[in-house]
């Protein structure tokens, strides 16, 4: 026997863990064999329907652009208009059961049983989940939407027929510059704040707290168990599987085809690189074989390493647009803008009779619809990276402290941006195409050269790390929750969704028509985030009471 | 010459080891050595146990029926991962310093074109550990 599991100390399965008793066997229904020399271990069905059904999308959405791209955006235009209201109240829903899960006894739980220590220290497991939550919205959003929502502020309401036509959140604030910044800081914060790293730490919690305490195989339906029962194991759970596939590969597909199109901007920006479909090819290339090397390195070796590097990075522009900035009302802003959000909040987050139409489904219902829809996959990657905190500890590390450091992020970014406009009469940033306003910003203050580089690193390695934790969720998920699948099995779904980026670039409007398509995935998602949130609920008191 | 022999075992495959297993039995006949089987696992629930604990269990429970089969004295040395399809040739390389072997009997694939691009286990294990390391065609 071996000491170093002693000291792990993991509860004996009919012990204080409450493992849950059932028929299922992790792995029963895979397939494993060689295809030449390759070695496979997939579960069936859930690896050939979402295989085939990505295959199949792709080729609708090339085979006939036009219908494709009406189709999705009417479901789009359908599932964020038609269903603001439930995206708003869900969203409520989970910070609230976050909150309180901070404050009751079940906050003591431990995943992985009472004993159980860590895998990786505070910095790696923050750096990486943060690294594989925002990292990249925030390099494209912090100057961008704390702008959009100060002009549009500032322009005031508009109406025809009694109905908003302007974009502005909330009563705007016409004319008042002081005001129009401050509601355009709490608006973005809401968007990047508590509300989206609630959907993520309830997915996150409900896989880790089914997987690493209840014996159950580290895949999304394993959280429905209290609910459905033995039928999760059959074609109720490989419904949820293959969606959470889905949505997760189109939805890095989507992103990594965004960001190439963001990076090659950046690049033409400093370098004066062109901006075309070869560059782009080349960047996705470049970013997916990154990813491969990172993917072969595993969690500690590969991903790990990445998100510390990235997190460095972030932080030493931060510090630097900061220093370089008007230091002291950036710090004074981000008081002030904090204070705002608190303010703001109950307003902004209110589901229904709200006259900011458009503020409401075009930027909250779309953002939320779109943080759902990666929930899957950020969850589970934060499942499989928080094994051994307390769920006090976790809901704390995975909500409030991500959502200040948005908060700050957003506060200097943003608030250095609407400075240069406010103070200086500077607005390139402001009237520039949304990839370049960061590097707009950025030209106007010192160090141009070398902060547009980091940023351009900054973009191409939160990339990296997506791509990379993207492809051991989708390989997880498709091999039914085994962990330790056959390594060529990650490297195929780190080149099919590469590939699939580069198919959906290279059509026309293919990219903006899945997002849509993957956005509206959301929807579904929702209600299985509302089911997770009783999982959770359940699931923690039987451990309170097992202990 | 040798007194402790580890032999790494994949529990899911064990049918797939009977060369090696035995291979490392008889040695460790001849030679009075004893044996230790190391197992890897994830804190995830795999097929091989809900939790580490289980997995401990199952691989103790091998490594004394294989003590019992072959007349050597055994034992077992599980190993915790957070991911192990990326860590395990590290794992392993911890294991031998960790159970303090001498000998290292492995089974081992007959090279492909894949070995160009990542190497065996065993052959990782060959280059890098300090011990002889035995590599047996499978």
């Amino acid at each position: 026997m071996s000491d170093d599991i002693d000291e792990q100390g993991i509860p004996a399965p009919e012990g204080a863990a409450d493992i849950i008793d059932t028929e299922y066997e992790i792995g029963q229904d895979n397939i494993d064999g060689q295809v030449g020399p390759f070695g496979f271990d997939i579960h069936n069905p859930v690896f050939l329907v979402s295989g085939l059904a990505v295959v199949a999308f792709v080729f609708y959405t090339l085979a006939l652009p036009e219908q494709a791209g009406t189709a999705f955006s009417w479901l789009f235009g359908a599932v964020t208009k038609g269903f603001d209201w439930f995206f708003l109240g869900a969203a409520n829903i989970f910070v609230l059961f976050c909150l309180l899960l901070i404050v009751t006894p079940l906050g003591s739980v431990r995943l992985g049983g009472a004993e159980a220590t860590p895998d990786y220290s505070y910095i790696g497991w923050f750096a990486m989940l943060f690294a594989a939550g925002m990292g990249i919205g925030l390099m494209f959003y912090g100057v961008s939407e704390p702008m959009s929502h100060f002009s549009s502020s500032l322009g005031g309401t508009a109406a025809e027929g009694g109905v908003r036509t302007d974009w502005a959140p909330l009563g705007a604030a016409a004319g008042d510059e002081a005001a129009a910044i401050r509601l355009g800081m709490a608006a973005t914060i809401f968007h990047w704040g508590l509300h989206p790293w609630a959907i993520y730490a309830v997915v996150a919690l409900a896989l880790a707290l089914f997987s690493y305490n209840k014996g159950l195989p580290l895949t999304i339906r394993s959280a429905f168990y209290p609910v459905l029962g033995e039928r999760v194991w059959g074609w109720w759970g490989h419904c949820i599987d293959i969606l959470a596939v889905f949505a997760t590969l189109f939805g890095l597909a989507t992103s990594l085809g965004f960001g190439a199109t963001q990076a090659n901007a950046g690049l033409a920006e400093l370098f004066g690189i062109p901006v075309n479909d070869t560059v782009e090819v080349l960047l996705i290339t470049g970013i997916t074989a990154i990813a491969l090397i990172s993917v072969l390195r595993g969690l500690d070796g590969g991903v790990k390493i990445l998100s510390e590097i990235n997190m460095g990075l972030a932080f030493l522009l931060l510090l630097f647009v900061l220093i370089a900035g008007p230091t002291l009302a950036i710090l004074t802003g981000f008081a002030d803008y904090l204070v705002a959000y608190v303010e703001y909040l109950p307003a902004l987050s209110n589901p229904v009779g709200r006259e900011d139409v458009n503020f409401m489904q075009g930027w909250t219902s779309f953002y939320w619809a779109w943080w759902i829809s990666w929930s899957p996959f950020v969850g589970m990657f934060i499942a499989r990276v928080s094994r051994g905190r307390s769920v006090r500890e976790f809901v704390i590390c995975v909500l409030l402290i991500p959502s200040l450091v948005c908060v700050l992020w957003m506060s200097v970014f943003g608030g250095v941006a609407i400075q240069q406009v406010v103070q200086d009469g500077y607005t390139a940033a402001q009237d520039a195409d949304l990839p370049v306003q960061l590097f707009k910003m950025l030209d106007a203050l010192p160090l141009a050269g070398i902060t547009s580089l980091i940023g351009i690193v900054l973009v191409i390695v939160f990339f990296v790390t997506s791509s990379d934790s993207g492809s051991l969720v989708i390989d997880t998920i498709t091999a039914g929750g085994k962990v330790d699948a056959p390594v060529p099995q990650r490297v195929f779904w780190c080149i099919f969704e590469g590939a699939v980026a580069i198919v959906l670039l290279l059509s026309a409007g293919g990219l903006a028509s899945l997002q849509s398509m993957v956005i509206s995935t959301g929807l579904p998602f929702t209600i299985v985030l509302l089911v997770m949130c009783f999982a959770i609920w359940r699931g923690l008191r039987a451990e309170r009471n097992g202990s | 010459m040798y007194t402790k022999i580890m032999v790494p075992v994949d529990l899911a495959h064990v049918d797939k080891l009977e060369k090696s297993l035995s291979t490392a039995a008889k040695l460790a006949d001849s030679f009075g050595a004893s044996l230790v089987y190391v197992g890897v696992t994830s804190a995830l629930p795999g097929s091989m146990g809900h939790t580490p604990d289980e997995y401990r269990e199952k691989l103790e429970d091998f490594a004394k029926a294989e003590g019992l089969s072959h007349g050597v004295s055994t034992e077992a040395l599980a190993k915790l991962d957070p991911d192990v399809t990326a860590d395990l040739n590290r794992a392993l390389l911890e294991a031998v310093d960790e159970c303090g072997a001498d000998l290292v009997v492995m089974e081992s694939h007959v090279p492909n074109i894949t070995d160009y691009i990542w190497p065996s286990h065993g052959g990782h294990l060959a280059s890098h550990a300090k011990v002889s390391v035995m590599i047996v065609r499978g």
